[in-house]
């Protein structure tokens, strides 16, 4: 009886379906947009500079305890303050990895002034943000931000 | 034992693709006539949901969510779908009799899995609704007399939401706190009960760290106290043996989808010596004693009763295997990265519960990264709020460690392949992500993370 069961239901199931399952892709609500799950899988610009050298800006915001912490540095030609390089390092979900990886994207090549008017909610269209997730892409813009204050602050030394 | 691997083999085969071809989908069936809300899009290069895309079905270590139904459990219950349809409840007859055969039967193996008798079985929808027949329908039928409840800030939000609506109501309710490793302060327990405690209801096992409360010293005292003690045993039945004597408990909490049964079907133990009383929170025609009207939906009880009788012979060996099992995940994943912390006691532990903290790493972005394996988190970011697990909290874990918890439930079905590729996955993103974590880099130049001023968002 065990048997006879059992082939009925694997032999079903075995069975190939006469057409493949048709099915629409844009109209479903997708948790994470494409571009999340690629900067996740592939990160651009993980690492570090030297945060003591006179070209680096470090940008260290978050707080553990809200589950993101972003730091994102810049480096800087000094004559044209031009950010020619741009890395970072984040503690946190999908999309704050995202927000900052992007952000060291849109950095490199801009004037330190350009930056500046980057906003999150470029960084959050870009990236389809839910607005549970707005949050990151704030911490990306302040991690900018914050980059290039310290960049200046070093330099008015 | 020829049946369990038969049982095994079934399930494997059910996971596994065939070759070149797709999994069992809904359009095999001739008789499926509805459409999936959100289809798969599945063909020979993997599965694509939700824009994550992986090739075949992720490895299932969720066991603590729901479990995989049975094939002997599913055997069970087919008859009484197909041709014994009847209602329990039809007293003119043969379908009608042959099903409350059926229930009764299924009723007497539930009960002999915890050693009470069937008469003191009640079936419920699940674990959900026996929590709130228990916690508002005791306080409401002893509400003259009785004004407090006692319960732990560990437990299970239908018993957590269950208490608010209680305390809306005027009824006073004691969330007791818990040590660090889970368990239950006796002492404070002791102080807390009052002349007019009315319940005190602490879950056997965890379902977030699976942690094995001291059911029989809590039992003693409230014998000594003679107050009624409810227990959840949702994550207990059939993992750890039960008996509700020598546990001196009152009412009980059982689930069918915990012990690969059926989802949809529960059970309510409800001590007839001494008896305790309840106001029933589902009225109709008087089923299942007055406690609980609605029709007794036959195949699930079969189901959930058949489960009971496999998890009652397979107990033992099932809790070998799967204690071997979790020792194989636990030092795997030790070997190769440190700054791992289980959270929840140790030794008073539910072998197939793993919660873990991997310390710099943030939860969401690993469980994004351990797509192939199913398991869950106890992450800020995984809830809507952005709020860490309260059980965690309730044990007083660090807020950056709490963000970063997986749980791995570990069942009858999991098999070692299954626990290497989770460790070599885990081992794989945990190190990836500690590359891109500043925090585990400001630790590996020595500087403690504790002592830097945050800006606060």
């Amino acid at each position: 009886m065990l048997r006879h069961v059992t082939n009925r239901i694997l032999g079903q199931g075995l069975r190939l379906p006469a057409t493949p399952a048709a099915v629409g892709g844009s109209g479903l609500p997708r948790m994470y947009h494409e571009r999340v799950v690629d900067h996740y899988n592939h990160p651009r610009n993980v690492g570090s500079f030297d945060k003591n050298d006179e070209d680096v800006g470090t940008g260290l915001v978050g707080a553990p305890a809200c589950g993101d912490v972003m730091k994102l540095q810049i480096k800087v030609d000094d004559e044209t303050g031009k950010i020619v390089d741009a890395c970072f390092k984040t503690f946190g979900c999908g999309s704050a990895i995202a927000s900052s990886s992007l952000a060291t994207e849109w950095v490199k090549g801009k004037k330190m002034e350009e930056v500046l008017t980057i906003k999150n909610t470029e960084i959050a269209k870009h990236l389809s943000l839910p607005p549970v997730k707005l949050h990151c892409s704030m911490l990306a813009e302040d991690a900018i931000k914050a980059a290039v204050k310290d960049y200046e602050d070093k330099h008015s030394k | 034992m020829a049946s369990k691997h038969l049982a095994t083999a079934l399930h494997r085969s059910f996971r596994k693709p065939a070759a070149g071809t797709t999994l069992i989908n809904r359009h095999s069936l001739s008789t499926a006539t509805a459409t999936a809300i959100e289809p798969l899009e599945e063909d020979s290069n993997g599965v694509t949901m939700k824009g994550v895309k992986i090739s075949g079905r992720p490895l299932y270590l969720d066991m603590q969510a729901t479990s995989p139904v049975d094939p002997r459990v599913l055997d069970a219950m087919l008859p009484y779908y197909l041709s014994r349809y009847g209602n329990p409840h039809s007293r003119t007859h043969l379908y009608g009799w042959e099903s409350e055969n059926a229930v009764e039967s299924g009723r007497a193996q539930v009960a002999a899995l915890i050693n009470a008798s069937p008469k003191e079985i009640i079936f419920t929808s699940g674990a959900t609704e026996s929590n709130n027949i228990s916690t508002k329908g005791v306080m409401h039928f002893y509400k003259d007399k009785k004004r407090h409840v006692i319960t732990t800030q560990t437990e299970h939000k239908c018993v957590l939401d269950s208490c608010r609506h209680l305390q809306q109501e005027g009824f006073d309710v004691t969330y007791l706190p818990v040590n660090p490793d889970g368990l239950v302060d006796l002492e404070k327990l002791r102080e807390s009960i009052r002349p007019d405690t009315g319940l005190i209801s602490v879950m056997m096992v965890n379902n977030e760290i699976g942690v094995i409360q001291p059911m029989e010293e809590i039992g003693k005292i409230c014998k000594e106290f003679n107050v009624p003690l409810h227990t959840d045993a949702a994550q207990a039945l059939g993992k750890i043996p039960i008996d509700v004597d020598k546990m001196n408990i009152s009412l009980m909490s059982l689930s069918g989808h915990k012990i690969y049964g059926p989802k949809g079907i529960g059970a309510l133990y409800m001590r007839r010596r001494p008896r305790i009383r309840v106001e029933p929170q589902m009225n109709g025609g008087g089923q299942e004693r007055g406690i609980r009207s609605g029709t007794v939906p036959t195949p699930l009880v079969v189901g959930f009763g058949a489960a009971c009788e496999l998890a009652m012979k397979e107990m033992e060996y099932d809790d070998k295997r799967i204690k071997a099992l979790q020792e194989r995940l636990l030092n795997g994943i030790r070997e190769k990265i440190d700054g791992v912390v289980v959270n929840g006691s140790t030794e008073r532990r539910y072998a197939g519960n793993l919660n873990l903290s991997f310390a710099y790493v943030e939860g969401e972005s690993l469980l994004m990264g351990l797509k192939e394996v199913a398991v869950s988190s106890g992450s800020a970011c995984t809830s809507a709020s952005l709020e860490p697990s309260y059980v965690l909290r309730a044990l007083g874990v660090d807020e950056d460690m709490a963000h970063t918890s997986i749980r791995y439930g570990i069942g009858r079905f999991t098999t070692e392949g299954e626990i290497d590729r989770a460790v070599e996955l885990t081992v794989k993103q945990v190190e990836k992500l500690r590359e891109m974590s500043p925090l585990y880099e400001m630790v590996k130049e020595g500087i403690d993370i504790k002592s830097i001023q945050w800006s606060q968002h």
